[in-house]
Parts: C-alpha cells; sequence; structure tokens
C-alpha cells in the first residue's frame, strides 16, 4: 500500500500544449503534483484549467507534451483505462440508476461480483456520510447529496488520483463551504492524490496544499497558499489573488528581487517597495499593495491622503482613499481593533511595511 | 502508446469520420436503392425511352387537357394554403396562450387528425358530403334544399378536405413561432405605449413571420401533389397531377409521359424546398408528437 | 381584478371562438365516424337509427380485410424494426459523428417528405416491377422504411439532444468503454425515444395508402389499399367500423408516445441538465 501510494499517485505533466484553432488554451505548461496531494488548478475562464483537467482525464489529447501518472505515459490511453476517479460540475449522476448502482457501477465495469460490489459501493456510501440512501434514485437527493454520490463513485475503486471540475460550483455557498472542509478531511483520510479545478481563489486557498494559477493557458505560479497571498510572482497573481493596489511608476536604476527600491510614482512623489523580480532601470513598474497592509494614520508627515467614502462591512470597513496625485487606494481597517477610524472628507496619513509593497515591472 | 490512437468512439468526443461513415451506411445504401433509383430509372424514361427526347415534356405543355391538369394543381395548392393558413391562425394564436388542459385538448385536436390516416379523414369527408351524406340530410331535413346538392368531385370539396388534412402542418410551424417569443416583450410593447393592434403587428407577427413561411410552404409543396384526397373528392373532374400521373400510369401504361409529369413535378418541389432551404423544417412536426 | 377593456375583451372573445369552431373543425369529420360504424342500416345516417356491431362483425368475417389488415401489420412491424435501427444510427453519425458531406445526408433524410409520395410511389411501381418485388413484404417494407425514416431520425435525434452526453464521460471516467457506455447509460436513457419513434413508423407504415396503392398487388393488398379501392367502390359501413378502429389505434399511440416524453423530460429536468 505504501508503495503504490508513493509512486502510484504522482502526475507529472512535461511541456503540455494545445491549441484551439488560434488560440493556445494550454500553452507550455511543467507540472508535478506529489502522491496525496491536493492541486488546485486556479484561473479564470478560459485560463485552461478545465483543459488541462480534460486531457489528464483523456477527454482531449494534447498536441504536445506528455502526461505521465505513475510513472507511466497516459497520453494516448483512452480515459477508460487510466483508473483515475472523476468527479464532474453537474453531479452527472446516472439518472436511471439507483444511488448504489451508481456506486457499484464502476466496480460493475471491472468485472467485480455482485456481493463485492454491494459491499465496498455501501462501504463508500458510508465513507460520504450517506449511509442507508443507498436505494434512493439521484433525483430524491439534494444537490450536496448528489455531489457526496458522485465522490464516492470516483473513490470506490481506489483510483490512482482523483479529479474534480468545478464539483462545488452548482452549490448554494453555505453548502459550498461546508462541502469544501469535507472534501478535504475525505482527501486527507483516504490520503488519495487531488487535481480540482476552480475558478474561486478563496476555495482553491481554504483546500488546497498547493495552487497552480493559470492564465490563458499559461502557467503563472505554483505554491502553497500562503506564498501566493504573500508573495506572488507576478503581476497577474498579486491581482488575481485577493484584493490589490496598483501604483503604477517607473524606476531609474535596476534591482535584483528581493532589494528595496524606491518607485518613481506617476503622479509625483515617491513610493517605498521590495523588488518582486528582477527589475531593469527605468522600466516600468507596478507595485502591489494589499489594502489591509495600508495603514491609516491622522494627519501628519508623510503621504496624505483623503478620504472619500467609508464602507461598512461588519468584520472591516473598507476606506476609499485618493492621494494629491489623485491615486486611489482602497484600504481596509479591521472592525474591533481599536485602529483609527477616519470618515468621508478627512485628510490622512498612510503607511506601509517595505516588505507588504512588491513591485514588478509592468 | 505513443500514437494518437484511432478509436471508434474516444473519450466521449466525437466519431471518427469513418465510424460516422459506418453509421450511415446502411440509410445510404437504403435510400439509394428504395429512393434515389427509382427516381433516376423513372426520369430517365422520360427522358430517353424511346430515343433521347423532350417530346414527353414538351407534350405536358402543349396539350391543353394536360395544362389545364396542371395549373388546376397549381389553383388548388394555392387555395389550400390560403384556407388552411386563415384556419390555423387563430388556433395557433390561442393555443401558443393556454395552458395545463386546455392545451393539451387543443393539442390533441391538432396532433389526432395529423396522425390518423389520410384514407380515415378522405372517406369521412366522403360521407359528410355525398348525394345522400350526412350534409345533405341535414340540409333537407332543415328545409333548405329540396334535392341532394352535389358536392363532391367540385373543386371546393377537394379544397376543403385538402386543407382539413393538412391543417396540423400550418398549425405546428405557427405555434412554434409564436411559443417562441416570450410574453415579456409584447408586455414590454405595451408598457412603451403600443396599441394591441400595433404590438400585434409590430411585435407578433414579424416574430411568428418564420412559422407562417414554413407552414404556407409545407402545405403547398405537400398540396401540389397529393394523391389520396383529390383521386377520392376529386374524381376525373378536379384531376390535379398526381391523379393525372396514376391514370397514365395504370390506364394508359404510358410511363415516359408520367416519367415527364414526375419530373415536372419534382422540378418544382425541389425547386421551391431549395429556395426556401431553411423554412422547411421538419423537426417542428416531430418534436411536437 | 378588474375586467379587461371592453374592446380587448370582444377581440379575444372572437379569436377565441375562432379557434374552437377550427378544433370542431378538424375533429368533427373523424369523429362523426364513430357513432356512423354502429348504425344498424347500410345507408349510413346521422344520427344513426339504432345500435348494431354487424359491421365490426362483418369486418372480422372478412377474409380479406384480416388477410389485408395482417400483411399491413407484418410490414409496419418489420418497417419499425428497420427504420429504428438504421434511423437511430444514423441520427448518432449525425450528432456525434463527423460525417464528410452531412448537407447531403440531412438532405436526402427530408428526402421522402419532401419528394410527393405519388412521385416515389410510380417511381418504385417501375423499378420494383422489373425485380419482381410488387406484392412481396420485402418490397412494401423496405418503401416504408425510407418514408418513416425521416420521422425517426428526428424523434431520436430530438432524444439525443436531450440527453445528456457528459454522462458518457462519466461512463468513461468509470472504466465503462465505448460499447459498456452505450449499452448501459446512453441506451436505457434514450429507450424512451426510440420506442415513440418505431411507434410513429409503424403507425407511418400501416396507414401508408400512396406507395402500398402502386407496389402491393391484387392478391396481396395493404390495408389501406383494401380501404381505398371499397371507398372508390362503394362506401359500405364496414369502412366506418376499420376507420373507428384505425382511430382508436392512432389515439393510443400518441397517448403511449405522451407518456414516453413525459417521462423522458421529467427525467431531464431532474437531473438538472
Amino acid at each position: 500500500m505504501g508503495v503504490r501510494d508513493t509512486s502510484q499517485g504522482q502526475v507529472a505533466l512535461e511541456a503540455l500544449a494545445k491549441r484551439f484553432g488560434p488560440v493556445k488554451a494550454i500553452d507550455d505548461v511543467s507540472l508535478r503534483v506529489g502522491a496525496g496531494e491536493f492541486l488546485a488548478l486556479l484561473g479564470p475562464s478560459g485560463s485552461g484549467k478545465t483543459t488541462i483537467l480534460m486531457a489528464i482525464a483523456g477527454f482531449e489529447y494534447p498536441d504536445e507534451g506528455r502526461i505521465l501518472i505513475g510513472g507511466e505515459d497516459v497520453t494516448w490511453a483512452p480515459p477508460n483505462r487510466r483508473n483515475l476517479g472523476m468527479v464532474f460540475q453537474r453531479y452527472t449522476l446516472f439518472p436511471h440508476m439507483s444511488v448504489l448502482e451508481n456506486i457499484a457501477f464502476p466496480l460493475k465495469m471491472r468485472r467485480i461480483g455482485r456481493a463485492e460490489r454491494e459491499e465496498r459501493a455501501r462501504a463508500a456510501l458510508e465513507t460520504v456520510r450517506l449511509g442507508g440512501m443507498g436505494d434512493r434514485r439521484p433525483s430524491q437527493l439534494s444537490g450536496g447529496q448528489q455531489q457526496r454520490v458522485a465522490i464516492a463513485r470516483a473513490i470506490v475503486y481506489q483510483p490512482r488520483v482523483l479529479l474534480m471540475d468545478e464539483p462545488l460550483s452548482a452549490l448554494d455557498k453555505n453548502l459550498r463551504e461546508e462541502m469544501q472542509l469535507e472534501i478535504k478531511h475525505l482527501q486527507q483520510r483516504i490520503g488519495i492524490t487531488v487535481v480540482f479545478v476552480t475558478h474561486d481563489q478563496t476555495e482553491a486557498l481554504t483546500m488546497a496544499d498547493r495552487v497552480a494559477v493559470l492564465d490563458h493557458g499559461r502557467l503563472q505560479q505554483v505554491g502553497a497558499p500562503r506564498d501566493l497571498y504573500e508573495a506572488p510572482e507576478t503581476v497577474f497573481v498579486a491581482g488575481f489573488i485577493g484584493e490589490t493596489n496598483f501604483c503604477e511608476g517607473h524606476l531609474d536604476y535596476p534591482a535584483a528581487a528581493g532589494e528595496p527600491v524606491s518607485v518613481a510614482l506617476d503622479g509625483g512623489g515617491r513610493m517605498s517597495a521590495t523588488a518582486a523580480q528582477a527589475l531593469p532601470a527605468g522600466g516600468r513598474i507596478k507595485v502591489a499593495l494589499r489594502p489591509e497592509r495600508l495603514r491609516v494614520l491622522p494627519a501628519g508627515n508623510g503621504p496624505a491622503a483623503r478620504v472619500k467614502e467609508a464602507i461598512y462591512a461588519g468584520n472591516a470597513t473598507t476606506l476609499m482613499l485618493e492621494d494629491e496625485a489623485g491615486q486611489r487606494l482602497r484600504a481596509r481597517i479591521p472592525a474591533g481593533g481599536g485602529l483609527h477610524e477616519p470618515r468621508p472628507g478627512d485628510h490622512v496619513r498612510l503607511s506601509w511595511q517595505t516588505a507588504d509593497a512588491r513591485a514588478f515591472a509592468a | 502508446m505513443s500514437r494518437r490512437p484511432a478509436s471508434f468512439f474516444l473519450g466521449g468526443r466525437r466519431y471518427s469520420p469513418a465510424a460516422s461513415l459506418l453509421l450511415t451506411a446502411p440509410f445510404l445504401l437504403l435510400v439509394t436503392f428504395v429512393f434515389i433509383l427509382p427516381l433516376a430509372v423513372l426520369l430517365r424514361e422520360s427522358l430517353f425511352v424511346p430515343e433521347p427526347t423532350t417530346a414527353h415534356y414538351a407534350r405536358a405543355f402543349a396539350e391543353p387537357v394536360y395544362l389545364r391538369v396542371m395549373l388546376r394543381t397549381l389553383v388548388i395548392a394555392v387555395l389550400v394554403t390560403a384556407l388552411a393558413l386563415v384556419l390555423a391562425w387563430p388556433l395557433a394564436l390561442v393555443m401558443s396562450r393556454s395552458r395545463g388542459l386546455l392545451l393539451g385538448l387543443l393539442a390533441a385536436a391538432v396532433l389526432l387528425p395529423l396522425w390518423t390516416s389520410v384514407l380515415v379523414r378522405t372517406y369521412a369527408w366522403m360521407v359528410l358530403l355525398q348525394r345522400n351524406g350526412v350534409l345533405n340530410q341535414m340540409l333537407q331535413g332543415v328545409g333548405l334544399t329540396s334535392a341532394p346538392v352535389g358536392f363532391l368531385y367540385t373543386q371546393g370539396a377537394v379544397v376543403l378536405a385538402m386543407a382539413h388534412v393538412l391543417l396540423p402542418f400550418m398549425v405546428l410551424p405557427i405555434l412554434s413561432a409564436l411559443r417562441g417569443i416570450p410574453e415579456d416583450l409584447t408586455r414590454a410593447a405595451q408598457m412603451l405605449g403600443a396599441s394591441s393592434w400595433s404590438t400585434f403587428r409590430e411585435v407578433v407577427w414579424p416574430l411568428a413571420l418564420p412559422g407562417v413561411t414554413s407552414g404556407c410552404l409545407m402545405v403547398f409543396l405537400l398540396a401540389l401533389g397529393f394523391f389520396v384526397t383529390p383521386a377520392l373528392i376529386g374524381g376525373p373532374q378536379q384531376m390535379m397531377i398526381s391523379t393525372l400521373v396514376s391514370q397514365q400510369v395504370r390506364e394508359m401504361l404510358d410511363w415516359p409521359f408520367a416519367g415527364a409529369l414526375v419530373g415536372i413535378l419534382l422540378l418544382f418541389v425541389l425547386a421551391i424546398a431549395v429556395v426556401f432551404k431553411r423554412a422547411v423544417r421538419l423537426e417542428r412536426f416531430v418534436g411536437s408528437a | 381584478m378588474s375586467r379587461p377593456p371592453a374592446p380587448n375583451r370582444a377581440g379575444r372573445a372572437a379569436l377565441n371562438a375562432a379557434a374552437y369552431a377550427v378544433t370542431v373543425f378538424l375533429l368533427l369529420p373523424t369523429i362523426i365516424i364513430i357513432p356512423m360504424s354502429v348504425g344498424p342500416e347500410r345507408l349510413l345516417s346521422f344520427p344513426p337509427k339504432g345500435f348494431s356491431l354487424r359491421w365490426y362483425a362483418e369486418y372480422f368475417g372478412d377474409e380479406d380485410w384480416i388477410r389485408a389488415t395482417l400483411f399491413s401489420a407484418e410490414a409496419g412491424v418489420i418497417a419499425a424494426i428497420c427504420a429504428t435501427t438504421i434511423g437511430t444510427m444514423l441520427a448518432l453519425a449525425l450528432v456525434r459523428g463527423r460525417l464528410p458531406g452531412k448537407g447531403l445526408v440531412e438532405l436526402l433524410v427530408i428526402g421522402p417528405v419532401i419528394v410527393p409520395h405519388i412521385a416515389l410511389a410510380v417511381a418504385m411501381f417501375l423499378v420494383f416491377e422489373q425485380l419482381r418485388l410488387t406484392g412481396s413484404l420485402l418490397g412494401l417494407a423496405m418503401a416504408h422504411t425510407v418514408l418513416a425514416l425521416p420521422f425517426v431520425v428526428f424523434t431520436v435525434l430530438a432524444a439525443l439532444y436531450r440527453f445528456d452526453a457528459e454522462l458518457e464521460r462519466a461512463s468513461l471516467s468509470c472504466g465503462a468503454g465505448p460499447g459498456s457506455t452505450f449499452l448501459h447509460v446512453t441506451l436505457p436513457l434514450i429507450a424512451p425515444g426510440l420506442i415513440s419513434a418505431a411507434l410513429f413508423a409503424f403507425i407511418i407504415s400501416f396507414d401508408e395508402a400512396v406507395v402500398s396503392f402502386f407496389i402491393s398487388d391484387l392478391d396481396r393488398k395493404t390495408l389501406p389499399r383494401k380501404m381505398f379501392e371499397d371507398i372508390d367502390f362503394n362506401i359500405s359501413p364496414t369502412l366506418a367500423a376499420v376507420a373507428t378502429m384505425l382511430t382508436a389505434l392512432t389515439i393510443a399511440a400518441l397517448l403511449i408516445g405522451y407518456a414516453l416524453k413525459r417521462g423522458m423530460e421529467r427525467r431531464a429536468r431532474r437531473t438538472g441538465t
């Protein structure tokens, strides 16, 4: 079992590329998923995340590159011979079969005897906490229950890897959050490798061990949720994950990644930041600064701004600010922290840690 | 496993051209043998028997008897189409606004005739219209007429019976076009100040027009080549092109001339079908069955 | 609830009246045959002067009628099976396939509807006569298969469009091969469509008058040909009995077809497609 876990559950994509007409759906993507790892493919629609999943599943063939599962090249293998589990966006339970028949279906296709089939299907149903529902029709279950049955059907034959294509997008918000944790716990319990496609960054950050961010078919960054948020490597990732203020300007001298820099802003004034990547001299710069990392202090010495609007949202207040150069910024003040909470029209002073302002080549 | 596999059905995606062709082969074979070949043989008869000639076609236009038959066919087809449209419009409009049981009953009234044997319906009209038929019995009973009226074998009887037989083909496409008009659209038009007449003229009619065109073409095409009803209700007096073809084949055994008549009919029908290719949508009739 | 303004109301009432009148026009001729078929007299009259099943008895007692009915039924069953099989294969190729010359195939599908049946009937008569296929079950079944195919293809197409193709992917991901997927997933879910297609193919064949008028012969008549000749010859009340039974058959077929379609739609709705 241990041997199987380490070698069988690995997924490797090597220089994968796929075009649909002139559009590059996957553009030279290489990626490794370790056995037992939960990887989320995150990106806006059209970023290629679903196409990558479909190529792993065998529903699409790449134009270039290889797909290895457990070290075996499966690039051209038909989907039914890959021994992967898949959970689809819209449940896709077979409406003419009972819940138990649905779960037993992959076992039947593997020519497993009736008695064992039923026993294992019942066990899988217990795993997703639906014991006793086996005789119902899929249509008699709620959306969340249907999705759990779909998960049970995908894991009952102990596949090497479980693929999930936005499995929670059809559920309402509360149920979605509940299912996120449930799937995460289930994955940890049975130790299966999961590749999970989503366009919802909160979902990706909540569930995944590592997140692969994609845009226009290109892999932007792969990393743990914390790294993506704290240390985005590209402007796209900085803007896509969480909320960010962007200030544009230029740099007079070159800088290596990690060096503190002083960016000359377009509207005048300077901004201290940290180079997120190697920056050329004279190049256009975008500085990213998270709203909650921007401190708002009573007026005094330092960069000044005026509060245009204050939006109260219970757990925090968001301030819409405008500095002297006309640059608009957002700042978030958590509630209950006893922090200075200015009103619209107030003049304030801004402050931030140099490490929190990340400078990118624009 | 380094090559792209050429499997029959891959990954829930499309079949390969070879597989598609294999699935289509029985259809193509059957249609070639039972549809294309017979028509081709008959047309060859009309053009090459006894020698390559267009004489059979010329004859159809040269002799007044035949010219009259063809003209009558056109006139009857136009009249049937017009009558069917007038009858179908209110029914389709009311159906498009109905729900539940009423809609079910109205739909049954349209679908039952569509699927009832044409012979049964033609027979029913004969029973109604013949000399000692129901209509004459009633007219005499009321005292409106003293002697039986010969309704049968008149152009009016043929048009009425054919319009009845073909009416479902008019109702269904109009209904499907009307159903496609969102109710909010007519409400919006009225909110914007349109009267019910201008709502109809500016919104409903233009959007229903494709359905009306489709229905008219279908009825016209079917009426042109209709056989059973004109043969039984029209008789020799109201001979249409289809009954003339039948007569040439069964009584005169003049295959080349029958072939020429079929050729003329086919040319006419196909020309209309090709010109209005998009309007002749068969799904409309099947989808509602 | 206030009432609509008067002119609107009058217009609506007139429209409704017209629609109901057309409904009566559509149904009346067929319906009126039913009471007349149970009248006791040779001369058809309405309303019938009494009640008798003698014309039904005459039908069942007449070997000619029964033979024609059985012949038509045989041809209908064969045509229904062939048309459904061939039509389903074609519909699959049209929906799922990459078919060279797809437009031409589609044109051939509607061909038998556009081309007047009289043209087909005469043409088939000419060719079948030379091949000794007139009066044969084979020839008739083939002809009727072609006539029923358009309706089968469009019914099956509708069923395939309602079917959620993602279910096939789910089946493949479960390890089922293409064949098993079709057998265990696709076929059971489109089966109601296939059954109703077969049903209507049978009705089309059973009722078909023009082609069978030409290609059946005097010894082996179809039911419609027998009716055709009897109508032309004399309007006997036996025909009214036959017409009534044919109408009942159509109603039964329509009801079954409707029930099947409802079942399929409900299933499609429930799975949220």
